[in-house]
């Protein structure tokens, strides 16, 4: 280096990066203060796609919740909806039936590969691993396709009711799932190879917005993100709901909390995921996919127009909603992001007294500020990319 | 009522006066704590080893309008990673005076999360380092989660603000001044 080289003097400079940014997928705001390209500090700022979930949740009954929870994280829809049904089952005190639970277990794994191969493929694609991306939305679209065949629906399900589920699962289920699992692991190993020892991409992520196993408990993170820095803590594995305990999956996990550990630990829970989804299709018991009980299910059409129970069970139901004793509950599940917690608060009519969502990325995207301060402008993007924020998850 | 779980008799027993209830249900272990000294309360639960409640999980708030007295409730759900236990923890918090200690000296994920209470019920906590709305914007009007506050109330556009440092482009806005001159009556 040139002996007689000057520092050139660098003033600081605010720069507001967003609310729409085409390197941030998601609609959010970071008023920076740069200097040079080096990050002093970052002010995030969420909330540009607030919709007031919470108020809305307290004017529906408590089934009419349901739609609304699709909208919380929008890249694994059936993992909320499983969460709210199975938080307002906890407060009424019922369990589903043993398919219906296989069911659940089945579907959330599902929108959990679609999460992860979401969250990946668009963070490879935005360093410009444009390949690796669209494999990883290919492998999507094949996970897409068979929730479409099971819901009706690709992105708003609403799949998931109190008590069960909408209806069973179609004919050729398994198969299906068997053709498009073959085609993911596939794509999955090719995107090993493109991007696990590409260089480019291992320099824009290792290391990149690495956080301590203190720091990361202490702002209270979940998910892949807490994984990451070798904290083994899996809501389906400390405290297992549904059937997990009697599935065989292992919890991946990381050392240095980094981005790339981040990126490896949701690329193995694909693997497990999908083994989840196999060993759980093996098990599934035959048998009815809700409980039978009138005051929480809705009858079949056929009784509600052949009878007269039928007929006032289906309007007491719609009408008022069903009757949930009073009290308060937490129940989490392992969201696509982290532990996605429902605290629920009755007050014995038919419409939620409260509903609060414990949203993980919110809270991953609190300690964001904390992963980029000293760094470089260009490391935002992979950092935030690896939050996996979801503006409907965030915000509400 | 069911025999209180281990941890609730040891919690009664360390902090005899804090506590103003106790009860469980559905398995959930809940303690409602005295709102004054709340930071050490709470430094209780994280350092001393037989509770470790280490990770905050969430914090919110419910407001019992005229249902109870007093009339907000801060929530706090602790975890126990060591244990593998949940503890939620509520607060009374009364409408004339809506104030709670802050728990960012012992969690930094404290900050966002008071912030949002703070932002949806109005309840202020002492000790936050940026207070501030976070879901809203500054010059919202009330608090949205608040029983009192109407479902279908609309708020008026704010003005855009001036942001310091903000690159004005001094000949399009002086070409907008003109129009609008031009546009207005009598102009």
């Amino acid at each position: 280096m040139n002996p007689e080289r000057v520092d050139l003097p660098i003033e600081t400079m605010d720069l507001q990066m967003g609310p729409s940014h085409p390197a941030t997928h998601g609609t959010i705001k970071f008023n920076l203060k740069l200097e040079g390209e080096k990050v002093l500090d970052c002010d995030v700022e969420v909330g540009y796609l607030h919709r007031g979930f919470a108020k809305s949740c307290e004017q529906a009954t408590w089934t009419q919740v349901i739609p609304y929870t699709d909208r919380l994280n929008y890249a694994s829809p059936v993992i909320n909806n499983v969460g709210y049904a199975l938080a307002v089952e906890k407060l009424i005190g019922v369990e589903t039936t043993p398919r219906c639970q296989f069911i659940r277990v089945i579907m959330s794994e599902l929108a959990r590969i679609f999460d992860h191969l979401t969250c990946c493929g668009m963070t490879a694609s935005e360093l410009g691993a444009i390949t690796a991306g669209f494999y990883m939305i290919e492998g999507r679209e094949l996970i897409m396709r068979i929730v479409e065949t099971v819901t009706g629906a690709r992105l708003t399900v609403t799949y998931v009711r109190i008590g069960g589920v909408k209806h069973d699962l179609p004919f050729g289920f398994a198969e299906q799932v068997e053709r498009a699992f073959r085609i993911v692991r596939k794509l999955l190993s090719d995107c090993d190879r493109l991007l696990s020892r590409n260089r480019i991409f291992l320099d824009r992520m290792a290391g990149i917005g690495a956080i301590s196993r203190e720091t990361a408990i202490a702002y209270g993170l979940t998910g892949p993100i807490l994984r990451s820095t070798g904290v083994n803590y899996d809501v389906r594995k400390a405290h297992p709901y549904l059937v997990y305990d009697q599935l065989d999956f292992e919890i991946p996990l990381g050392t240095k909390g980094d981005d790339y550990d981040r990126f490896v630990v949701r690329i193995q829970e694909l693997e497990q995921s999908m083994r989840i989804v196999e060993q759980a299709l093996k098990k599934i018991p035959p048998g009815p996919v809700t409980i039978e009980d009138p005051s929480i299910v809705l009858p079949e059409k056929e009784r509600v127009y052949g009878s007269i129970e039928g007929l006032m069970n289906h309007f007491k139901i719609i009408i008022e909603g069903i009757k949930v004793p009073p009290g308060e509950v937490y129940f989490a599940v392992e969201g696509g992001n982290g532990e996605l917690g429902f605290y629920l608060v009755s007050d014995g009519g038919g419409r939620p007294y409260r509903v609060r969502v414990r949203p993980p990325c919110f809270i991953a995207m609190s300690a964001f500020s904390e992963m980029i301060k000293g760094r470089m402008l260009a490391d935002i993007i992979p950092t935030f990319g690896m939050i996996n924020m979801i503006g409907g998850e965030c915000d509400r | 009522m069911a025999e209180d779980s281990p941890t609730l008799q040891y919690l009664k027993e360390r902090l005899a006066d804090g506590i103003l209830d106790t009860h469980a249900f559905r398995g959930d272990q809940t303690i409602v704590v005295r709102r004054e000294r709340l930071c050490e309360t709470f430094r209780t639960f994280r350092d001393d080893p037989k509770l470790a409640f280490n990770f905050l999980t969430d914090i919110t708030a419910v407001d019992y309008l005229g249902k109870r007295e007093p009339r907000f409730e801060v929530v706090y759900h602790l975890y126990s990673m060591p244990r593998g236990e949940r503890l939620r923890v509520k607060v009374p918090v009364p409408e004339a005076d809506p104030v709670v200690d802050s728990l960012t000296p012992l969690w930094k994920g404290a900050n966002w999360l008071e912030r949002e209470v703070w932002d949806m019920f109005g309840i202020r906590f002492l000790g936050h380092p940026d207070l501030r709305r976070i879901l809203l914007y500054e010059e919202f009007q009330g608090h949205p989660l608040r029983k009192d506050y109407p479902v279908n109330l609309w708020q008026p556009l704010v003005p855009e603000r001036e942001v310091a440092g903000t690159f004005v482009d001094e000949r399009s806005r002086n070409k907008l001044t003109r129009l609008k001159q031009k546009l207005a009556p009598g102009g």
